[in-house]
């Protein structure tokens, strides 16, 4: 059993970030990952981070704007933490050697992103995530951070209360991937779970094959709640065959998007008259597939995303791993020809609920980064928000975490007097496959040692490994979770209908049974990635049932969340979060109001146009 | 080339390191078995093996079946071994005829194969858009990542082999420790004492500057250069391209000042720094990335040349 004060689950930018804090703040950290930290998806992000730092920007405008862009779904104490904060941790990683693109004067360069009325957006090239995540990992190597890598965290130890606010989590179970071996780590003071989005949900997205939401399953299954998820971004430019993403970059410099019939569409059918390609991302998704369903696609698939007036100069100055990426992943010359541009899944807005350090409803855990909800995004994610989020929620969670002295959170978590249930009756029963062991540790809070409740964790999840592995035949995982991401691309997608989430509902629940027969053929102990992956297929389910379940119950159209008998944003009835928690193998949903009161404003909501 | 021949030995090499040691892997796992007959955990997995073999063979005729019927399939001869599973201990080659469509790479093809004939097929992958470094591979005689090769642009059957000059760990997986403590021999961080006081000012750097560092920070640590090093192949403590570059990187960072430049360039000139590298380009011509690191490494012998001048 390996012993810290703080066990960090994920070494993307989130992950680091919050190591980094931790041990700063003199606790003695371990990152445990199941890829080498410079291998996270973070190193994907090319767009840039959003921090008011020029003289003429405003905290208060990136508050505002981020509140205005979540369509009213996120809490105003979020919105303001982060804002008020992020310039600094900009500032911070600017200091730690980032190289960022540079002004004439040597200041940081910002550019404009969508829904923002301010070029806030500070970048490094098209590579803004690979620079961030790799100025972050260095500074963990400075500091002799203990690094776990390709170890995959299976689950969390955690006490088993009835009431999940009773729990507490005391560490977490992984398999060393090289060897086979499964360890305990025992975390004297707290796990952060900062392990990413949940794009393996989907089959066409820009994430990592690794996103198949890991963190957010297993805090799921301990207990915690996990908010809005039915909020998923659809990147409005990611390559047709593959899911390749093309930065809002590109539409920030001047890119512009083209129907089949030459048309500028945002403007010339009326998307959005004032801010057009840099409407806000859910805008210009619909926009686009609304083209192609009229029938003014490219090959009834796609729309052009054209950049060759801005010139070989600046692209090449601020876009050039577009133009390798449309090379080697299209065939396409971005110089010379337009890029070929559709929706795909790109970031889980909602995740694990947390108050602004980071802790969630079980003591001792807490998330960061994509795979937590802090609310900041709500109902839909201003481009550049996300690797900003990390850096400003990894910090506190880690920070807390250690024990720092932190300001109270003004965000309640889990179940509030104000919070009602779901008025909501599933086509089919939900969740309780029964597959797994206890979710929560064996032997309960009463009787055990934290030490002892992590090796009963091991024993059961050796116990768990070992069926999958003796298990004679049954069914492939890679065929269930193909199954999930069919059903997912075809029904919860941009447009979404009534029967098509009923329909993924029943198709989600009959993955779950199918795993039921879960197998894993490659008999090996050394680099079993047939096993890791039939592990990650399990989280696969669980989490897209709380993305299905969640947008058939939301009734309205908001944000990123279209409903087609539902054109309107209803605040009367929906100005509040959705929660699924994981109850006796049940998943149950309730709902809590949205904080629309901050600090430094009130924030009415008020019709989104752009 | 000549190095596929160091490249079998090697493998081969891998190999009987990797079933030594597995003895004790074995009796590590089998915690819970009595010491004098095979345990029934054992047994089980003896069997499953037994039945792993099975299938492989029916998924090889299924492969067979798909081959023939199919229009155009891809023939991929991908390298095997695996120090614990019996009958996979001695490195072989298997071979895989997958569908072929438009657009598809190599690490599109092994996941198919992966997914529809062999789900032990080992290899290390993630984002698919060449950016994680951690798909490098060594495919039809070259360093390549396999995500962002076009399997159209292949010749056939399109041999797919672990970066020679590592140890194999399993299948196409190759250990990458020594890679990674070569990169963290070089002081991979960012160290300065010039900051500003205000905490939210930020430490200015040229365009210039930017420039000069700017292909040098887009290394994604795949190891292809290494692996393609013929010095590095020889000399175990050579530091070798990658780790040569991020010296590279921060010793001309302007933002560093001149003290930190003069301890950068003496850790490069040590024995095993950048006087080993021999200006093969191979480094340069396998990188992903386009870095002109053999340039970058010749700036770097320039930079402790001149360093030296000062004080003779």
């Amino acid at each position: 059993m390996y012993e810290y004060d703080v066990i960090v689950v994920g070494a993307g930018g989130a992950g680091l970030r919050a190591a980094i804090a931790a041990q700063e703040a003199g606790a003695d950290v371990a990152i445990v990952t199941k890829l080498h930290p410079v291998r996270s998806h973070t190193g994907a992000a090319e767009g840039g981070v959003n921090a008011a730092l020029h003289p003429d920007d405003s905290v208060e405008d990136h508050a505002y704007e981020t509140m205005k862009g979540s369509d009213y779904l996120a809490d105003a104490p979020a919105v303001e933490t982060f804002a008020e904060n992020i310039p600094r941790e900009v500032v911070q990683l600017e200091r730690w050697g980032m190289a960022f693109s540079r002004e004439e004067d040597g200041r940081i360069s910002q550019r404009p992103f969508g829904g923002m009325a301010f070029p806030r957006t500070a970048y490094a090239g098209a590579e803004t995530g690979h620079h961030l995540l790799h100025t972050m990992y260095e500074q963990v190597v400075k500091r002799g951070i203990t690094v776990f890598d390709e170890w995959y965290v299976t689950k969390l130890v955690v006490t088993d209360e009835d009431d999940p606010a009773d729990r507490t989590c005391h560490g977490a179970v992984a398999i060393d991937i090289a060897t086979g071996e499964i360890a305990g780590f025992h975390a004297r003071n707290g796990v952060i779970l900062a392990t990413g989005g949940a794009g393996q949900v989907f089959e066409h997205t820009t994430n990592a094959i690794s996103n198949s939401a890991d963190g957010m399953a297993m805090a799921y299954r301990a207990g915690v709640p996990l908010e809005d998820m039915e909020f998923i971004q659809f990147h409005p430019t990611t390559l047709p065959s593959t899911g390749v993403l093309i930065t809002e970059g590109v539409r920030g410099e001047g890119g512009i998007l083209y129907n089949a019939e030459g048309e500028r569409f945002m403007f010339e059918h009326g998307y959005a008259n004032n801010a057009g390609e840099l409407a806000s991302r859910d805008v210009v998704s619909r926009a686009e597939l609304t083209e192609v369903n009229e029938g003014r696609g490219i090959e009834d698939e796609y729309v052009h995303l054209d950049m060759r007036h801005l010139g070989e100069e600046r692209i090449i100055d601020r876009l050039e791993n577009i133009v390798h990426l449309a090379e080697d992943f299209e065939g396409v010359d971005a110089l010379e020809e337009p890029m070929p541009v559709k929706p795909g899944c790109h970031y889980t807005m909602g995740g694990i609920e947390t108050d602004e350090n980071g802790q969630t409803r079980v003591d001792g855990l807490y998330a960061a980064g994509e795979c937590a909800c802090v609310s900041m995004h709500g109902a839909n994610r201003l481009g550049g928000n996300s690797l900003a989020e990390l850096l400003v929620f990894g910090e506190r969670a880690g920070r807390d975490a250690a024990g720092d002295e932190i300001e109270e959170p003004e965000i309640p978590t889990g179940w509030t007097d104000n919070a009602e249930e779901a008025d909501f009756v599933p086509p089919v029963e939900l969740g309780a496959a029964g597959v797994e062991p206890a979710a929560v540790a064996d032997g309960g809070a009463m009787a055990a040692s934290p030490v002892e409740l992590v090796e009963n964790a091991v024993e059961s999840e050796r116990a768990w490994v070992d069926q999958l592995l003796e298990r004679d035949d049954g069914v492939n995982h890679a065929q269930i979770r193909a199954r999930v991401q069919d059903t997912m691309g075809q029904h919860v997608n941009v447009f979404r209908e009534e029967k098509g989430l009923e329909q993924a509902v029943r198709d989600v629940q009959e993955a779950r049974k199918l795993y039921r027969e879960v197998h894993v053929e490659d008999p090996s102990r050394t680099f079993n990635t047939d096993l890791i992956q039939a592990l990650e297929t399990r989280n696969v389910i669980d989490v897209a049932e709380t993305i299905a379940v969640g947008a058939l119950a939301r009734e309205e159209f908001r944000g990123a969340h279209w409903r087609e008998k539902h054109q309107r944003r209803k605040d009367d009835e929906w100005l509040k979060h959705t929660f699924v928690s994981w109850n006796d193998g049940e998943p149950q949903l309730w709902y809590r109001p949205v904080l629309l009161e901050g600090e430094m404003q009130n924030y009415e909501p008020k019709e989104r146009s752009y | 080339m000549s190095t596929d021949a160091t490249e079998t030995t090697d493998a081969e090499t891998a190999a009987e390191t990797e079933t030594e040691t597995d003895a004790t892997a074995d009796s590590e796992v089998a915690t819970d078995a009595k010491p004098e007959a095979p345990s029934p955990g054992e047994q089980r997995r003896q069997a499953k093996q037994e039945r792993a073999a099975d299938r492989e063979a029916a998924a090889d005729r299924e492969a067979e079946d798909i081959a023939a019927s199919a229009d155009n399939t891809v023939h991929l001869r991908v390298f095997r071994y695996d120090p614990d599973v019996e009958g996979k201990t001695e490195p072989y080659f298997d071979d895989f005829h997958v569908p072929f469509t438009k657009g598809m790479t190599v690490l599109d093809a092994l996941i198919w194969a992966r997914d529809n004939y062999d789900p032990s097929l080992t290899f290390r992958h993630s984002c698919r858009q060449a950016i994680c470094g951690s798909d490098a591979l060594f495919v039809n005689g070259r360093q390549r990542l396999a995500c962002k090769t076009q399997i159209s642009d292949m010749s056939e059957p399109v041999m797919v082999e672990p970066l020679p000059h590592s140890e194999v760990e399993k299948d196409l997986v190759v250990d990458m420790e020594h890679f990674y403590d070569q990169m963290e021999a070089v002081e991979p961080y960012f160290q300065t004492n010039e900051l500003p006081e205000d905490e939210l000012e930020e430490q200015r750097q040229s365009r210039e500057n930017r420039e000069t560092i700017k292909m040098s920070t887009r290394c994604i640590w795949c190891s292809a250069c290494m692996s393609s090093c013929n010095i590095a192949a020889g000399n175990n403590e050579y530091l070798g391209p990658a780790a040569l570059n991020k010296a590279y990187r921060f010793a001309m960072d302007e933002r560093e000042g001149e003290d930190m430049k003069q301890h950068r360039l003496e850790i490069i000139e040590e024995e095993n720094g950048v006087w080993r590298c021999q200006t093969q380009f191979s480094c340069t011509e396998v990188c992903p990335k386009d870095i002109p690191l053999t340039e970058h490494i010749q700036a770097l012998k320039r930079e402790a040349v001149k360093h030296n001048l000062k004080f003779w």
